[in-house]
């Protein structure tokens, strides 16, 4: 199986769209309210390249070890559809005199084959997004399709692998780490709806290539590619041959659907872009980008194995989402300990984002929550168990560590007397297990964790198993 | 006070000067070329709106302004606009009917730079369809007349101004130039006619026919008039990325003198073909110049014939992307129809007149797959060349000239049917597009026809971005007195 991604990233980090001075992150704006002459397509209207799009590609071609083009140019991709105002998409292009902004690039991809995956690259290009469609009682049998031209104008990247992958999973690392090295650059925010779109192309050993469109969520890749493999086996163990065609995705029902041949052989008649001349850039622009990039996911995990010993496991998942990365060095700086912090984010806090189905950014508690939890637990306030129950206490209501322990009151027992009382009840509750206990030192354990039980594991072992063992010398010497 | 046919016969510098001294009220010099729109328009169909009310409004603001201290450069002189240009709360309508009720809501960069300048915008005036012709006939709107001679077209595509100024309806008039369409017009009527380096103006506004060779250009009846003008509207623009500013100053007169000592005579652009009147209008020239010590030599440009080929492959190729938006959506005219959306944009698109779908069709068609290599990419090679024989003639000479065109207006009607021969009139005005050298038609002279007068004209042509080079050389012309544009009354009386 090969497969070959397209994937489009939405520049939404910018202040301004592609060509005019709209805004890039429209997504709360009230439909159309976001447009002027340029990005409308008004008559006589002109686009101008925003040169911090230009910086953002150069970032991320540098990133993905792309060679960056000293001098590209745009061209118009002609073809009629009603969310493109004009009827035309600016883009790049590498034939029909255009030059992309970065050709080459390569990504590594830790996956479960023991080498690592490189994965090549074929372009990088920069582009303007169309507007958005809507139907408003279905996609065929809407009467009428309303156009929201807010998004028309936005800077997208496209970026074109080679058929390098062999399963929908390893679809799904690359675009994973795509993901952060997006947010480590601070190019994209890529949690916003429709950030990153991926057109992903596969073929079965042999046989036709299927393009599969409008995958319009980076999670949803994985599912396609994997409907689509399951479907071209099938068709291939019938006997039957597989179209070359391009298909489209459809979320709700989580299946593919062909779209009319005719699309497929649409000419685009590329040619350069008049309006925006080719753009030079010099060796210096882009040393100075490549010296100021910040630090990236495989840098920064081997920097979490050296400065904080975690192991490359635990430090690989934690790069793999910026927001986490941050999360957890901002835990460390407050409660220094860390793999104990890595250990509680890798198995509670993942816990509670999957169950909620969430992003990091949606928990309700912070660092400074979960490293007051974990002081609790070292300072012997609360067990580690006590502990686990508090982060599901502030998952679900925000509430600090401090106030939940007290509300609920899970603080530890320390208090010798109050055991005491507890054991001596115990005791009489349990003449047999104290016998066994005086002959078998190993049943002490019973007796203890009765007292446990009694007050949900929360009194303190050393001095529970100091004062079994103290009422059980006093019952021998009587 | 003055007479009104005084005002109308002053020139824009003149005006600009009277309206600041509060020698003459704006609003009184905007009644006299009113006076004249509402006599002759119906017979000459210079403008297709005219916005009377909003410009009396403009005249009196300025008036007032005048008073309270405000300097203007250009106080109260009234400007014809081309409906190409986008005007806001004007109508634009590129005189095709796809564009009916569309009212942009943006100023153009030449408009709005007018408008700081003191000007005064009389109204829109009639063009072929989106720029597209050589004679002004291919309107929505009907053709515009020539004020000369009622049998012949004004030329195009930017007729509507060019007949504004001719006739002493606007001091100075606004077209475009993509393949001679401002100084085609100009020849025809008989005034000054410019169309500026490329990048030299910003075309942020203009509905763009052909991106890459177009400029908004000038219309004016005084070379004074016309380093005004373009003083105001040129110069980078930070919403046209193409373009830029040149460094000579053309306010003072250091800025202008000729400063030309060898010209060129293009061979040819003035061989077999050209008529009579327009070669000795083209020698007068010549012996005007070298009455100012200035040497004339022939010039060869040999593949300067190719031009008009690869012209109209570039022209149309870009002009079948730039019309793709003309698609009833967002603006102008809408069709109710049932059926899927490639349905409802053929039938909108249908309104387009038969020269504009003849030429996206066939851009369409040099730009497609397959095709690309021997139409559209060859075209652009053949730039490359012209430029560079370009580029070698002006290591030589500091300015090249020829006619603008090879005759004097044609007859309404007579090239309608033949669109090649519509194409050819264009000949000797593509190769500045194409290369982007600015270049001036300059009335020299007239030919007798049909017993009266037509106006022929000569082209200046200079290296690129020397525009202070051609307003130099065409001051001399002017002072010489072979060049002395008038105000004409239709048909052919010179008021
Ligand atoms: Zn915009």
């Amino acid at each position: 199986m090969k497969i070959g991604l397209e994937i489009h990233v939405q520049l939404n980090r910018l202040r301004s769209k592609l060509f005019c001075g709209c805004r890039a992150d429209y997504y709360t704006l009230s439909p159309n309210s976001n447009v002027c002459a340029v990005c409308l397509g008004l008559p006589g209207s002109l686009p101008v390249l925003n040169s911090g799009a230009v910086r953002q590609a150069i970032m991320v071609s540098l990133a993905l070890h792309a060679s960056p083009s000293t001098r590209f140019n745009f061209v118009r991709k002609n073809y009629f559809y009603p969310d493109m105002p004009k009827n035309f998409q600016i883009s790049q292009y590498d034939k029909a005199g255009g030059v992309p902004i970065s050709t080459g690039g390569e990504m590594e991809l830790i996956t479960d084959a023991q080498k690592p995956l490189r994965v090549k690259l074929t372009r990088i290009q920069i582009e303007e997004d169309p507007g958005r469609l809507f139907h408003p009682s279905g996609l065929g049998s809407s009467k009428y399709t309303l156009v929201d031209y807010n998004r028309a104008g936005v800077g997208l990247l496209e970026i074109v692998t080679q058929p390098d992958l062999s399963s929908p999973r390893e679809a799904r690392v690359l675009i994973t780490k795509l993901r952060s090295i997006l947010e480590h650059l601070g190019v994209c925010n890529t949690s916003l709806e429709g950030a990153m779109r991926v057109d992903a192309n596969i073929s079965m050993d042999g046989n036709n290539r299927v393009e599969i469109k409008n995958i319009s969520s980076y999670k949803d890749v994985e599912r396609a590619l994997e409907y689509e493999a399951v479907r071209q086996s099938q068709l291939i163990a019938l006997g039957k041959p597989i179209e070359r065609e391009t298909r489209h995705w459809l979320e709700e029902k989580g299946t593919t659907s062909s779209s009319r041949a005719k699309e497929e052989e649409q000419d685009y008649r590329y040619f350069p872009e008049p309006d925006i001349p080719a753009v030079e850039l010099t060796e210096d622009y882009i040393k100075d980008i490549q010296d100021s990039l910040p630090e990236l996911p495989d840098s920064r995990a081997s920097r979490f194995c050296r400065d904080y010993g975690l192991t490359p496991y635990d430090a690989g998942v934690l790069v793999l989402d910026k927001a986490l990365a941050d999360y957890f060095e901002e835990t460390v700086r407050l409660y220094p300990k860390p793999r104990m912090v890595s250990n509680w984010i890798q198995t509670e806090l993942l816990r509670q984002l999957n169950e909620k189905k969430q992003e990091i950014s949606e928990l309700r508690f912070g660092p400074k929550e979960l490293a007051e939890m974990l002081s609790m637990i070292d300072r012997g306030e609360i067990s580690g168990k006590t502990g686990k129950k508090v982060v599901m206490e502030m998952a679900l209501t925000g509430e600090g560590p401090k106030s939940i322990v007290e509300r609920l009151g899970l603080a530890r027992l320390g208090d010798e007397s109050a055991i005491r009382a507890l054991a001596q009840r115990v005791f009489e509750e349990n003449p047999n297990a104290v016998k066994d206990a005086l002959k078998n030192p190993e049943a002490v354990n019973f007796l203890v964790g009765q007292i446990m039980k009694k007050i949900s594991g929360r009194a303190d072992p050393e001095i529970t198993n100091r004062v079994v063992r103290g009422l059980l010398k006093a019952q021998t010497s009587s | 006070m003055k007479h009104s046919n005084e005002i109308v016969k002053t020139d824009a510098t003149t005006i600009a000067k009277m309206v600041s001294s509060q020698e003459v009220p704006a609003r009184e010099v905007l009644e006299a070329f009113l006076e004249r729109i509402s006599k002759y328009n119906d017979a000459l169909r210079a403008f297709v709106y005219a916005d009377i009310e909003g410009a009396r409004t403009r005249a009196s603001e300025i008036d007032r302004e005048v008073k309270r201290g405000t300097t203007y450069r250009m106080a109260g002189v009234p400007i014809a606009v081309k409906d190409v240009i986008s005007v806001k709360g004007l109508p634009l309508t590129c005189g095709s009917k796809i564009l009916r009720g569309y009212v942009p809501p943006y100023d153009a960069t030449v408009i709005a730079r007018l408008r700081k300048a003191g000007c005064v915008i009389v109204g829109m005036t009639n063009t072929d369809e989106f720029a597209m012709g050589s004679s002004t006939e291919n309107s929505a709107y009907g053709p515009s007349i020539n004020p000369w001679m009622q049998s012949r077209v004004p030329g195009g595509s930017s007729g509507g101004s060019a007949v504004a100024v001719a006739a002493g309806m606007a001091a100075i008039g606004l077209g475009s130039d993509t393949g001679g369409s401002v100084r085609l017009p100009a020849s025809f009527v008989g005034v000054y006619g410019l169309k500026p380096s490329y990048g030299a103006v910003s075309r942020f506004g203009l509905v763009a026919f052909s991106n890459s060779i177009e400029q908004v250009g000038l219309f004016a009846r005084s070379i004074g008039d016309l380093k005004l003008a373009y003083s105001v509207i040129s110069g980078a623009d930070p919403l046209d990325g193409t373009t830029l500013t040149f460094d000579w100053n053309l306010t003072t007169e250091e800025g202008t003198k000729a400063n030309v000592f060898r010209a060129g005579k293009v061979i040819e652009m003035s061989g077999e073909g050209v008529e009579p009147p327009v070669l000795e209008a083209l020698d007068r020239t010549v012996e005007t110049l070298k009455r100012y010590s200035i040497q004339i030599e022939n010039v060869n440009i040999p593949h300067l014939v190719n031009c008009l080929a690869a012209y109209y492959l570039i022209a149309m190729s870009e002009a079948s992307s730039n019309l793709a938006r003309f698609d009833g959506v967002r603006y102008g005219s809408r069709v109710k129809t049932e059926g899927n959306w490639n349905e409802e944009y053929s039938r909108i698109r249908a309104l387009f007149g038969s020269e504009v779908k003849r030429r996206v069709i066939l851009g369409a068609h040099a730009l497609s797959s397959g095709f690309f290599s021997m139409y559209y990419d060859k075209a652009a090679r053949f730039r490359t060349l012209i430029k560079s024989e370009f580029e070698s003639a002006f290591r030589n000479y500091d300015l090249l000239i020829g006619p603008t065109s090879p005759s004097p207006a044609f007859r309404l009607g007579e090239r309608t049917l033949d669109p090649v021969q519509m194409y050819l009139s264009d000949v000797d005005t593509v190769p500045m597009n194409l290369t982007g050298v600015p270049a001036l038609s300059v009335p020299t002279g007239f030919a007798n026809a049909e017993g009266g007068l037509l106006p022929v004209a000569t082209q200046l042509i200079a290296p690129y971005g020397r525009e202070d080079t051609i307003f130099g050389v065409a001051s001399l012309l002017e002072k010489a007195g072979l060049s002395t544009p008038k105000v004409v009354n239709p048909w052919g009386n010179i008021l």
